[in-house]
């Protein structure tokens, strides 16, 4: 069998008993990108050669010594391409230098290995807002893979990565892992150094996982983890080891159900997979607790103001002089930025700019963003007064299995709305992750659908510990497309 | 001041975030940024008269080093994705008359 299918953890057995090499694992890879990139567009580029070179040269005594992860195109590795999804850096910008979370994973032994395809700058939920490729959902393929950590996602889900990286802004980690079946992690914002990701909202963006089972989760937040003085938003705080939350019980943990997240719009088997989730849990000794997060109804406003108005700010670097696409011919400077950023950008990309642009500026900040801001902090305490009474919080990741492509393509607003349960974590700055929950049916094919745990600022250890708690008794771990 | 209110004038914000636009990209993203920022009105339901802005979910303030010069690129290193340099520089269209 490929050791594509394998998980980081059966792969380290067997790199440490020399069973196996690190190329043999890159050979497999790279046999099932070959066979299966075509159709999935996971990826956007792969360089086999330089990974294979690496892979010989990994320390199997390291704790991930020797396995490769495929890294979201938003994040650098130097002399790799870091296109964002966008034709803006596209032609030909190579990244001089590593992201820390590339540095520590590399110390670590891991081999970075291969470019994923994403919406444009993060920008999205579907990865049809890529401007240069398209990836399809490994559980039916005309369907999209969730975004905009689209190609992350559906690499770990069709088994052409061991293990990915994505980013998450207001829910691009979980909503894809949801929709393919697979485990997304986001850490506490400021546990992993934002150093090398290419920002969108800097306030919200946080580097995670993407993998096959919470174990390997765990396994590679031991090593994103870490103050950063390039990040002056990173913290300074001890990295527990995360792989102590596993295989420990739940007995008497508080579990809360907000209830403006169990509503009527979702989909009937998001809503009878996560009240089949909560059952086992309670099973497992839980004490499941109704309670409110009141102001949740403001969270997708609040979040629509405050990511563009950020990554107005963010986007403003491309202007085509030191890096990225520059205009054929501009008759002055103002020429040059107008046209090289119009001809760089995609629609998503440009309508986030006009309507980062528009809320911040003269006459409209305080109505807008100011008024954002405050909102945020309303829903942060909901969480802080939740978090008084119960340990986690579960809910569903995503109102829907996954669309069909081009469903929501005319419609910018209703796209918005998709990211209803996962925007508020962000907004917090609070960890959470999706574990698949089970299934819907459509038209004879079986799509993922996710349950969302989200933890305490900083305790991913009882955010991890729930998740395998319960993907041990779902019957949903390490799922594979057919 | 009322959220859902005057047109938006959206040559000028593409102006501000220097954007070209077509005619038909402006009537585009007019409309849709009309809507989306109609949907903003439900922030109107909330009092948020004295609540304090949040700019940062984590209180992490001031994050200041010491004023001594380090390592960092090489000007080959820092030119390396230039679209176009000349003597060790960036060279862009004339910006000053």
């Amino acid at each position: 069998m490929s050791l594509a299918n394998e998980t980081i953890a059966s792969l380290r057995r067997r790199l440490a008993k020399r069973e196996i090499t690190s190329s043999d694992i890159v050979r497999d890879i790279a046999s099932a990108i070959e066979s299966k990139n075509d159709t999935i567009g996971a990826y956007l580029s792969w360089d086999v050669d330089a990974a294979i070179s690496e892979a010989n040269k990994a320390d199997t005594n390291s704790p991930l010594g020797g396995v490769p992860i495929a890294i979201k195109d938003n994040i650098n590795v130097t002399g790799q391409p870091c296109t964002c999804g966008s034709k803006i850096l596209a032609e030909n910008y190579r990244a001089p230098y590593d992201a820390t979370s590339i540095k520590q994973l590399r110390s670590a032994g891991a081999v970075p290995f291969g470019r994923l395809n994403m919406d444009e700058f993060a920008m999205g939920s579907s990865t049809e807002n890529s401007a240069l490729g398209v990836t399809r959902n490994p559980w039916d393929t005309d369907r999209i893979p969730g975004g905009s950590s689209g190609g992350s996602a559906s690499s770990v889900a069709s088994a052409t990565a061991i293990a990915a990286l994505g980013s998450d802004t207001g829910g691009s980690i979980r909503q894809p892992a949801a929709l393919c079946g697979v485990v997304g992690l986001k850490p506490t914002y400021g546990r992993v150094s934002r150093y090398g990701l290419v920002a969108f909202a800097s306030s919200l963006d946080q580097i995670g996982t993407l993998t096959k089972t919470v174990e390997d989760s765990a396994l590679l937040l031991n090593h994103l983890c870490g103050h950063d003085p390039r990040d002056s938003t990173s913290l300074n705080e001890a990295v527990p080891d995360f792989t102590s939350a596993l295989g420990r019980d739940i007995k008497g943990l508080r579990i809360g159900l907000p209830k403006e997240y169990f509503i009527s719009g979702i989909h009937p088997a998001v809503a009878a997979s996560a009240q089949a989730a909560i059952r086992q849990l309670e099973s497992l000794g839980a004490h499941i607790e109704e309670i409110s997060l009141p102001h949740t109804d403001a969270g997708v406003s609040t979040y629509y103001i405050l990511a563009p108005a950020e990554a107005s700010a963010n986007l403003a670097r491309f202007d085509g002089v030191r890096y990225g696409h520059r205009t054929a011919s501009a008759s002055d400077i103002l020429d040059h930025y107008f046209s090289s950023r119009a001809e760089g950008f995609g629609p998503e990309v440009k309508r986030r700019i006009l309507l980062g642009t528009y809320v911040l500026s003269s006459g409209y900040y305080d109505a807008y963003y100011l008024k954002a801001q405050r909102a945020r902090t309303l829903i942060r305490r909901d969480f802080e007064q939740a978090f008084e009474k119960v340990d986690v919080i579960i809910s569903p990741t995503a109102p829907s299995p996954a669309h069909k492509m081009g469903e929501l393509k005319n419609n910018p607003l209703q796209a918005y709305l998709e990211d209803v349960f996962t925007i508020p974590a962000n907004l917090a700055g609070l960890p959470a992750m999706s574990v698949p929950s089970g299934f819907a049916e459509e038209e004879g094919r079986k799509l993922p659908v996710g349950i969302q745990i989200i933890g305490k600022s900083l305790d991913e250890m009882t955010m991890i510990r729930v998740a395998h708690a319960f993907e041990q008794v779902s019957g949903l771990a390490h799922l594979s497309a057919p | 001041m009322p959220m859902s209110a005057p047109a938006i004038d959206i040559q000028k914000i593409a102006t501000l975030a220097r954007l070209k636009l077509t005619s038909d990209e402006a009537d585009l993203y007019q409309a849709q940024l009309g809507k989306i920022l109609d949907y903003m009105d439900v922030l109107e339901r909330y009092d948020l008269g004295g609540v304090e802005p949040t700019a940062h979910a984590m209180p992490v303030h001031n994050v200041l080093r010491a004023d001594e010069s380090r390592p960092s690129f090489s000007r080959d290193e820092a030119l390396s994705n230039a679209p176009k340099s000349s003597h060790g520089q960036f060279q862009i269209p004339k910006v000053v008359e």
